[in-house]
């Protein structure tokens, strides 16, 4: 049944503006309000994240000087700064936040196809945000399981956070996943369905093919989640025994028997792994479409890099048990996802290749979202490479539980993708806000925090090879810890405390170029992509004015010889494109 | 549409006569504007019906798990679930094969529904509809009435009298989850009746009643897998 797509239809009669500030600001169904809603949210959230890593960074680094940072809390802070950093902040940010601001604008769409699910999606993430919150002022606190939740020590009595904390934690990714469906359902149909005339999957923006797999990703991936919370809320509320084995608690036999610990483990990790590429995945577009941008030179082996993309999300299914190696599953699982996690490399090295390969030669406008971007190529390489060791069971097996694999997934999937943050903030700040920011202050933001990051890792490897375990609340009688350990995280700590502090200079400089950035104009970075020739900056209500714009090329046409100036934006008609429309007698 | 006859024909798949397999897979991919030639309704169904088949998948890889590496007995399907009749020797499996049959007829009304949606005849469909409806409340109910008798036998999440534990903890919990399913299904189903029935979809077409349909169907499939995986094996 033939069905007329949104591009050829009549839609100048349906845009209704709304008109109170209640519709406009708060119960909003645009999604340029949507998006900076769950920006501003998820930004909130990482601020708390944030605190709580330096709380125990300071116990790490000053054992016992900060009186009531006890181990419990210690535990706690662990917990709530992983599952925050992870689902809260960064999936929410890059999908909710630059998904829904960029998808509809780089589709040459009005909205989400389904504009009042898109607003549910925001408001059931304010709750799942709210009821996660909450568990800081439940009788026993939030819950101390380690961000991984393993069982059967997260519902343990005497793990804190056993009281209630882990009941609020399960409920709130729960109606976490509810908001992403809802979201994600609207970002995928909308890619799928709604894009301007002229726009082919082949012709989108990178962005928009890492928001769309990681999209695909969440949908897949997070029903693993859902379904490990409902089991584990029914071991802990109605005492099934899932998860949970026979076992002595607290002295006593606990009242469960025959649970699979490691059934937790592994639906927990069929959406863990996913779930880094749901982080990765958008980075790595943004982060192509900025070095694109601001290296004036196309991306380097485009269809490469979009294969790469839906590779990599392809082969995250595949790879789960790689966190799994001292878990105790069969050895004999090792080598296969040792080796699906190697091959998983391969896309992932193209990808770096292509990005380093648009940077030669390229005219580079060394701005601040370029500094992050390039900042993102050294600390992605880096976090990559060690986890080329990590995936090889015996390199694995007596670094799993020490620093290393702090230091590794931090590199690769906290500071890489929150560097591309910055770089993406910064790059669509002039078209979100029509305001340049201050260049100065985000250079200097840019080495402090890229500096900073590298002196909080790099010692962390070494401290992994010396064997110091992590989520250790204090070291305690460790012979083969040398003394000098203690100086390397006193050093780490004081590196942690000046990169958070420097991230006040990005809140100056947004809020201050609010109202004193100079102008910014529509597209003050001669970039090409769809968002960037809207006829409003910030773009209104429906985005477009009267008409949709048509779209003739691809996202990349940077200083195309022969062209006066050094970019061709992707509705602009061609010369060969009008010959050849008019040839046909269109 | 002024702006559309400047844009390169080639590039306008939707425009383009659909080509069948290989070809007609490869212009749908390749095409602006749309990739499915569907509402986009039908397309985000699709979608999340994939993604609710990973729930349904990772809850019944999870009973396959418990029940593979518990240690106690499993009990045996054919005498938990049997029932007599004013006083005969339990017939097993009974009541399920009943409420198979309930939910695999409403898939049948269904389908009538949706083609004569297509064909506007708004009264047939409403009728249908309702009836689909009718037939997956009285599958929740006898799923409650099963419920009840298995509660009766003190089967409890936590434990039975048989087994495992972990019987009660998987059975409850899926069909539980699939019976919200149905209930969240016969609901959806009343308000798009009430819908057509007010003539909503007069001008914009019947898709809506095959979008609901696409969700009845897919639930009526996970409840074969769910019926082979509890009841047969």
């Amino acid at each position: 049944m033939a069905y007329v797509p949104l591009a050829d239809q009549d839609d100048a009669h349906a845009l209704h503006d709304p008109q109170s500030f209640v519709t406009k600001y708060i119960w909003s169904q645009d999604h340029k309000v949507i998006a900076i809603q769950y920006g501003g949210v998820a930004i909130f959230v990482g601020l708390i994240a944030l605190g709580l890593s330096i709380l125990m960074r300071l116990q790490l680094g000053f054992p016992d000087t900060v009186s009531w940072i006890n181990p419990a809390f210690y535990y706690q802070a662990v917990t709530m700064h992983g599952m925050i950093m992870v689902i809260y902040l960064l999936t929410a940010l890059f999908l909710g936040g630059f998904g829904n601001y960029l998808i509809p604008l780089m589709c040459g769409t009005r909205d989400m196809v389904f504009p009042f699910l898109n607003m549910l999606s925001f408001w059931f993430y304010l709750v799942s945000v709210i009821i996660l919150l909450a568990s800081f002022f439940v009788p026993g606190g939030p819950t101390g399981a380690g961000w991984t939740l393993y069982a059967p020590q997260s519902i343990s009595h005497g793990t804190p956070g056993s009281e209630g904390g882990i009941l609020l934690m399960l409920i709130s990714l729960a109606v976490f996943i509810i908001a992403f469906t809802m979201g994600g359902l609207n970002y995928v149909t909308t890619i799928l369905q709604a894009r301007t005339r002229g726009l082919t999957l082949m012709r989108l923006p990178l962005s928009i093919w890492g928001i769309f797999t990681a999209t695909v990703l969440g949908l897949f991936a997070f029903p693993a989640l859902l379904v490990s919370a409902i089991m584990m809320g029914f071991d802990l509320v109605l005492g099934t025994s899932f998860f949970m084995p026979a076992m002595m608690e607290l002295g006593a036999q606990n009242d469960h028997e025959g649970g699979s610990p490691i059934l937790f483990q592994h639906l927990f990790w069929f959406f863990g792994h996913p779930e880094v590429y749901i982080v990765a995945l958008p980075a790595f577009g943004l982060v192509s479409d900025v070095i694109s941008t601001h290296a004036r030179k196309n991306i380097f082996g485009y269809r490469m890099m979009v294969w790469a993309i839906i590779a990599i999300g392809g082969l995250s299914f595949m790879v789960w048990a790689h966190h799994m190696y001292v878990s105790g599953m069969n050895p004999y699982f090792g080598f296969f996802f040792a080796t699906t996690t190697l091959v998983i490399a391969i896309p992932t090295a193209l990808k770096v290749y292509n990005w380093v390969l648009t940077l030669w030669q390229g005219n580079i406008r060394l701005n601040t979202p370029m500094l992050f971007a390039i900042g993102f190529i050294f600390t992605f390489v880096h976090g990559g490479l060690t986890g080329l060791f990590l995936g090889n069971v015996v390199i694995d097996v007596p670094l799993a539980d020490t620093y290393f694999v702090v230091a590794h997934f931090h590199m690769v999937m906290g500071v890489s993708p929150v560097l591309v943050l910055f770089a993406a903030l910064y790059h669509w700040y002039p078209k979100v806000t029509g305001r340049m920011f201050n260049e100065t202050i985000g250079k200097v933001h840019f080495w402090c925090t890229f500096l900073g990051t590298y002196a909080i890792y790099l010692p962390m490897h070494y401290l992994g090879f010396l064997g110091v375990p992590r989520r250790y609340y204090e070291m305690g009688n460790t012979d083969f810890i040398p003394e000098t350990a203690q100086v390397l995280n006193a050093n780490i700590t004081l590196a942690a405390i000046f990169v958070a502090t420097a991230q006040i200079l990005f809140f100056i400089n947004i809020f201050w170029s609010l109202k004193h950035g100079e102008k910014a104009g529509g597209n003050p970075w001669g970039a090409t992509t769809l968002e960037w020739q809207t006829p409003d900056t910030p773009p209104k209500h429906g985005n477009w004015g009267d008409e949709l714009p048509a779209v003739y090329r691809w996202a990349y046409d940077y200083s195309v010889p022969g062209m006066d100036k050094d970019f061709v934006p992707q509705n602009e008609p061609g010369e060969e494109y009008e010959k050849n429309a008019h040839h046909k007698g269109a | 549409m002024s702006h559309s006859s400047t844009v390169d024909a080639s590039v306008s798949g939707s425009t383009a006569p659909a080509a069948d397999g290989v070809t007609g897979f490869i212009n749908d991919w390749s095409a602006d504007k749309q990739t499915y030639h569907v509402p986009w309704g039908k397309a985000m169904m699709w979608i999340f019906l994939v993604s609710d088949t990973f729930i349904f998948s990772c809850f019944l890889v999870g009973y396959m798990t418990v029940r593979i590496s518990t240690a106690d007995p499993w009990p045996l399907a054919t005498e938990v679930f049997a029932l007599s009749f004013f006083g005969s020797d339990p017939i097993p499996l009974i009541l399920i094969a009943i409420m198979t049959f309930v939910l695999i007829t409403s898939s049948g009304t269904m389908a009538l529904a949706v083609n004569y949606g297509y064909r506007k005849d708004k009264k047939k469909t409403v009728i249908l509809m309702c009836a689909t409806a009718a037939l997956g409340a009285t599958f929740v109910g006898m799923q409650m009435y099963e419920w009840s008798k298995l509660i009766g036998y003190g089967v409890r999440p936590w434990g039975n009298p048989w087994g495992a534990d972990q019987f009660g903890s998987v059975f409850y919990m899926i069909t539980g989850f699939h019976g919200l399913h149905v209930t969240g299904g016969v609901i959806y189903l009343l308000v798009v009746a009430r819908k057509v029935w007010l003539g909503h979809y007069e001008k914009k077409g019947y898709e809506i009643v095959e979008i609901t349909g696409l969700y009845w169907h897919f639930v009526d499939l996970v409840w074969v897998f769910i019926f082979a995986f509890f009841y047969l094996l």
